[in-house]
């Protein structure tokens, strides 16, 4: 188990001085640190690994006390058993793969060091790779020994930062999937920083988000990524439709509220939150949430049928995206085939509907 | 020939000595987040700027019985500095300290911090780091550092003839060989030794030219 409470002001020219200010514990498996780039989160990174040190907080691994600004303990980084993947990787270019892997191990005899650098390029497939440089090697063969190289050394806890940008979905996966199949058999607390949505979802037992040097949530992917608390986390984690509304009147028997967006006479259902008629909330709902109807809607469970106009059909990489005029604009996704058979053409007058529950409320 | 020879035992002595020093006071130069680091840059580099007597007068001074140089000297070999083969190597280091020093910081710095970095987490301490990481990265420019100070030790003229003064055999360079054989009108043996030199200085600079250049990239050679 890590636990750590940091708090790091970063002094940038200029006005915008920027202050991190976390309390994170993360047990064994992976845990995602998601948050938009400039967020703090290869700050995070870099104090828990020893690289940075925090002005204030405390950082222990287990027992072990790595970092405590009050008893003045600030552990360097090359005694943290602490592995950290950099988002550059930073191979060590003048030195053979296997050299590479082997340089944590510089300790041990080098029979015992031939054999786990052996074993761990075993695990990550790239036995055929030792006697290249980097340079020689591909992008994703590359991650593969970045990460043996850090795991070589039995570290305790494992940073990695966006270790896998660039690399195709594909290949991404298999790369994970070997480094789930080693953490199966270590168990050691996995920190993963990514900004990327497709990541949370493909690998994420639980995720911190982060943003502007805070934790503005925790949980699992779901909780976080679809329940957005804060309106800049919507917009990275891809709500297409942001919506100001205005609380009309609650319905608590129901659990629902009614909501108008925006100033106009469209109103919807959304789930009951802590408000009372008359207060502002912004109501977030993705494009891909949305169905479309070419007439009035009868027999659903979902409460909201907005009847509207379709202004433009956009093709989208193998979506369209449908934009409607209901006195405020909805963005809904509908596939080519769809907008074929209901013969879907900008002007015409159509119904969308939400469930309740896909309509996410923001502070 | 004496001149030629001990030309190239004090360039030799004077580049040995400076990439012993030069390479830790570069690597503090490169690394430090020290504020008053300027100050030092400055004395550093102050050799480039100094007309060599100006250098070669203060160091004279230094050395003479009188001076602290001197007096140590004195105290613990029994006899001057000045005008000795030993004084001449101290005030060539003064001299050609620049051409060691830049190179070695323009390498050390060119050297990637995130690799520095990978190195801590992976476990070493400064001087392995040092040793395996930024020694091999940088190798170009300790090369060039040698060359350097190598080519500009035998070139030098004004400093040695303050510190040096003439004695054949002991602070005779070829420079000052060739300026003797001037002065009286001995223009064969100028010439001689000035072609030897010229061809000398030639050949050192183009192998070791060649050999940085091939080690300038030695993982993308293959």
């Amino acid at each position: 188990m890590l636990a750590a409470r940091i708090r790091k002001e970063r002094r940038n020219a200029g006005p915008s001085s920027f202050v991190l200010d976390v309390s994170i514990e993360v047990s064994p498996g992976i845990t995602i640190l998601f948050g938009p780039s400039g967020a703090g989160k290869s700050t995070l990174l870099d104090c828990l690994a020893g690289l940075a040190q925090p002005d204030a907080g405390r950082i222990a691994v287990g027992g072990d006390l790595l970092f405590d600004s009050s008893g003045a303990i600030d552990i360097p980084a090359r005694k943290r058993r602490i592995a950290y993947v950099f988002q550059t990787l930073a191979l060590f270019p003048h030195l053979s793969v296997e050299e590479n892997v082997g340089y944590g191990l510089s300790d041990w005899p080098e029979g015992e060091k031939r054999r786990r650098a052996g074993e761990i390029l075993e695990t990550f497939r790239v036995t055929k790779l030792r006697k290249q440089r980097p340079d020689q090697i591909s992008g994703g063969e590359r991650q593969r020994i970045a990460l043996a190289r850090s795991l070589v050394t039995e570290p305790r806890v494992l940073l990695l930062d966006e270790p896998l940008t660039g690399l195709d979905a594909e290949l991404k996966a298999a790369i994970v999937d070997d480094l789930r199949a080693w953490n199966a058999a270590k168990r050691i607390p996995i920190l993963y920083v990514t900004h990327s949505r497709e990541e949370v979802d493909a690998l994420g037992e639980r995720v911190i988000a982060i943003e502007n040097g805070l934790v503005v949530s925790r949980g699992s992917p779901m909780d976080v990524l679809d329940a957005p608390r804060r309106k800049r986390l919507a917009q990275a984690s891809g709500f297409e439709n942001l919506f100001r509304g205005t609380v009309l009147e609650l319905r608590e028997a129901d659990g629902v509220m009614r909501v108008r967006l925006e100033e106009s006479a469209c109103e919807i259902e959304v789930p009951l939150g802590y408000a009372a008629a008359g207060d502002r909330m912004n109501v977030a709902i993705r494009a891909g949430d949305i169905l479309l109807a070419t007439e009035r809607p009868h027999g659903l469970s979902a409460r909201n049928a907005i009847e509207g106009l379709i202004i433009s059909l956009e093709p989208r990489g193998t979506m369209v995206m449908a934009r409607v005029e209901c006195g405020v604009v909805f963005l809904a996704h509908v596939t080519p085939g769809a907008v074929r058979t209901l013969e879907l053409t900008a002007g015409r007058k159509v119904w969308l509907v939400l469930k309740t529950h896909s309509c996410h409320l923001v502070d | 020939m004496d001149a030629l020879f001990l030309s190239f035992r004090l360039a030799l002595c004077v580049s040995a000595i400076l990439l012993v020093i030069g390479i830790p006071v570069a690597y503090w130069l490169a690394f430090s987040s020290w504020r008053g680091k300027f100050l030092l840059e400055s004395v550093v580099a102050l050799p480039l700027v100094l007309p060599p007597t100006v250098l070669g007068f203060y160091a004279l001074v230094a050395m003479g019985p009188r001076g602290p140089l001197g007096k140590l000297w004195i105290a613990l070999f029994g006899h001057g500095l000045a005008f000795t083969f030993a004084g001449l190597v101290l005030a060539s280091v003064l001299y050609s300290f620049p051409f060691a020093v830049q190179p070695l910081i323009a390498s050390f710095e060119g050297v990637d911090r995130k690799l520095l970095d990978a190195s801590a987490v992976l476990g070493a301490g400064r001087l392995r780091t040092f040793r395996r990481v930024i020694l091999p990265l940088a190798l170009p420019g300790v090369v060039t550092a040698l060359v350097l100070s190598f080519a500009h030790t035998l070139g030098e003229f004004g400093v040695v003839l303050m510190v040096g003064g003439n004695l054949a055999g002991v602070t005779r360079t070829v420079s000052i060989d060739i300026y003797d054989h001037v002065q009286s009108l001995e223009y064969g043996q100028a010439n001689h030794m000035a072609l030897v030199l010229l061809l000398i200085s030639f050949a050192v600079l183009s192998v070791v030219s060649a050999v940085n250049r091939r080690v300038w990239t030695p993982w993308a050679a293959k």
